[in-house]
């Protein structure tokens, strides 16, 4: 028999986590939260979920779920179940931009698939993958809503839309050049449509 | 040109701020409804409208709001559905862009008629940006006194907050959205109980789409009576089409629901033709979901009728021969697209999109796109045609939610129409994307 390593110590969240929001991040989950009627906190669970991924490196590790549920008071596992169901949320590392290029019909009928070859091979990564330098990160995606601008890719907040090679060799100068990390988050979109 | 009512002032320089839509009328449905009317009569000038669902199912939303349950101090609740993931449609995303006071003004208005205190619009995660858009909207909506406490001197109160969504095509369906709102997985609930008696934290709640609830609008400011003479029969008002595909001019256009299909393809007021002087193959005029029809059939009915952009003339022949209006996310194809390549492109949606709560649906769809991926792999044997069809009639009336009728559906249709496009993939063991030219190049010099 070997020692049972799941549920014998007593679960203590106070302990475990050393992920913190920053103030303002916390101003905002608090605002979030005030949207509920007491009680109900549960429910700015997406949101802060989103939060927390643009504050903790683009991804949500296990500490940082762990703390998410401390803050709404809520079972870890709740967290785990909501985070590895939507798309949006990373549970690995990600590159400090991720590109998701939509595939789907109208975006397929307008040349996603070469954006997406194009990428490749600029890149050096296939769908998936990460650049060496942790820059880039390329992903296809399911329809995003932007089928009169096809074809599309979002990054961050960002819709870039009715792409051209041109086009992605500018948005991938400008992102490196920034070197940050872009989230959904981000203020600072740039969408037209 | 026909009349807009949703979209009339799209164009109008700052027309986001709450300043310029109050300078082109906006709010004054509010200010008729909590001034002159009570909420029922609210409801029954929806009613009066004709206004049904825009989301895609098309349900008359005056009855949708009658069924809602309203026991003593139990709260009630309106819930915005702005999840828009069909595949063709961007129309809501359009409205909350350009003029995120519309929905709010609706929301208002609706929810007096509801007597709900408290709404939410639970917007796709993807539209992060648009949901800034509509904070940024609502926080002026506060600041003015449309929305908070004693709205305009009276004793409606309400409040409204936006919820981002996680990415994820199933909730949009509402008990799916409901959940989510609750800070659950998107899995869809058993119906009954219906969200109008239990619904978001168990409270009677109303979830009606973007477009539906913006449309209540008008309906109050000129009476459920003036806004069912737009229209035909029972498709009455107007009604916003997302254009996308192989056409001049892609974009997001109000239509009076009754013009023809033709017109709306053709006219330089619409679509603007087909690019690049090809012919038009095939339409699907309503999502993903709805059936891919060929050009005689979308231009046409089988009895030789033009076709209308109406719930009816759309639908007329049933699945035989005809389609539906759906969510209005009309993808126009031309002579040199694969069928096949573009189900593909929908089944991978459905595959990658079903919850996995209903076995027929997440097993059905995954098996849909293997074999489909065998097809464009060039490797499909002629059974596998009728494997696919077996496979769909399969899903179809046998999951808790309708993600199983829209993945089977568009496999159906593709079969129904464009059989020998499988077949010939089939007998020559080759599939060549006729489509496949340099598409970037040729459409945008």
């Amino acid at each position: 028999m070997g020692s049972q390593v799941h549920g014998a110590q007593k679960f203590d969240n106070a302990k475990r986590t050393e992920t913190v929001f920053s103030e303002e991040a916390m101003k905002t989950a608090q605002t979030i939260i005030s949207h509920y009627p007491e009680g109900k906190q549960k429910s700015a669970l997406l949101p802060i979920l989103h939060l927390a991924q643009a504050e903790f490196g683009g991804w949500l590790s296990p500490e940082t779920m762990d703390y998410v549920a401390s803050i709404l008071k809520i079972k870890p596992v709740e967290v785990f179940e909501v985070a590895s169901f939507y798309t949006m949320y990373n549970l690995k590392p990600v590159g400090k931009c991720v590109l998701e290029v939509c595939q789907t019909s109208s975006c397929w009928l307008n040349g996603a698939e070469d954006i997406v070859k194009y990428i490749e091979k600029k890149l050096n990564i296939k769908v998936g993958e990460t650049t060496k330098d942790g820059m880039f990160t390329l992903k296809v995606a399911e329809c995003l809503g932007s089928c009169g601008t096809a074809p599309m890719l979002q990054c961050g907040a960002s819709y870039h839309e009715n792409l051209t090679y041109e086009k992605v060799d500018a948005i991938l100068e400008t992102y490196k050049n920034e070197g940050r990390l872009r989230s959904y988050t981000d203020l600072d979109y740039k969408n037209t449509l | 040109m026909g009349r807009k009512l949703l979209i009339h002032n799209d164009k109008v320089p700052n027309i986001h701020t709450l300043e310029v839509y109050r300078a082109h009328g906006g709010y004054a449905s509010v200010e008729k409804a909590l001034k002159t009317m009570q909420p029922d009569q609210v409801t029954d000038e929806v009613k009066k409208s004709g206004l049904r669902g825009r989301g895609g199912a098309g349900f008359p939303t005056g009855m949708k709001w009658s069924f809602l349950a309203k026991p003593e101090g139990v709260p009630r609740y309106l819930v915005c559905n702005a999840d828009e993931s069909e595949p063709g449609t961007f129309k809501d995303r359009y409205l909350m862009e350009k003029i995120p006071h519309a929905l709010i003004e609706g929301m208002i208005t609706s929810s007096f008629a509801l007597g709900a205190k408290q709404s939410y619009i639970y917007i796709r995660g993807e539209y992060f940006y648009v949901a800034r858009i509509l904070e940024a909207a609502i926080a002026e909506a506060y600041a003015a006194g449309w929305l908070g406490k004693n709205i305009l001197g009276t004793d409606f109160s309400h409040d409204c907050s936006v919820q981002v969504g996680g990415g994820a095509y199933i909730c949009g369906e509402e008990t799916a959205l409901l959940e989510s709102l609750e800070g659950k997985r998107g899995n869809p609930r058993i119906k009954p109980p219906f969200p109008a008696v239990a619904g978001l934290w168990g409270c009677p709640t109303v979830v009606n789409n973007v477009e539906t609830i913006a449309a209540v609008v008008p309906i109050v400011n000129m009476g459920g009576e003036e806004y069912a003479k737009i229209g035909v029969g029972k498709s009455t008002g107007t009604k916003l089409i997302s254009a996308s595909g192989h056409i001049n001019k892609p974009g997001v256009y109000e239509i009076e629901l009754g013009i023809t299909v033709e017109e709306f393809i053709y006219s330089e007021e619409y679509c603007g033709g087909i690019r690049n002087g090809k012919k038009l193959k095939a339409v699907v005029a309503g999502g993903s979901s709805v059936p891919i029809l060929p050009t005689e059939l979308i231009l046409k009915t089988a009895k030789g009728e033009p076709r209308l952009m109406t719930y009816e003339s759309l639908s007329d022949g049933g699945f035989l021969t005809g389609t539906m209006l759906g969510s209005g996310g009309f993808i126009a194809m031309d002579e040199d697209t694969s069928i096949v390549k573009n189900l593909f492109t929908f089944s991978r949606f459905y595959h990658h999109e079903s919850c996995g709560q209903c076995s027929p649906c997440r097993e059905g769809t995954g098996w849909i796109e293997k074999i489909l991926k065998k097809f464009i792999d060039g490797t499909a044997n002629e059974s596998d045609v009728d494997l696919l069809w077996d496979i769909q009639s399969k899903i179809e009336g046998k999951t808790i939610c309708p993600l199983g009728e829209a993945a089977a559906w568009p496999v159906a249709a593709a079969l129904r129409h464009f059989k020998h496009e499988f077949i010939e993939i089939a007998q020559k063991k080759k599939f060549v994307d006729i489509s496949h030219y340099n598409r970037l190049n040729n459409i945008r010099p």
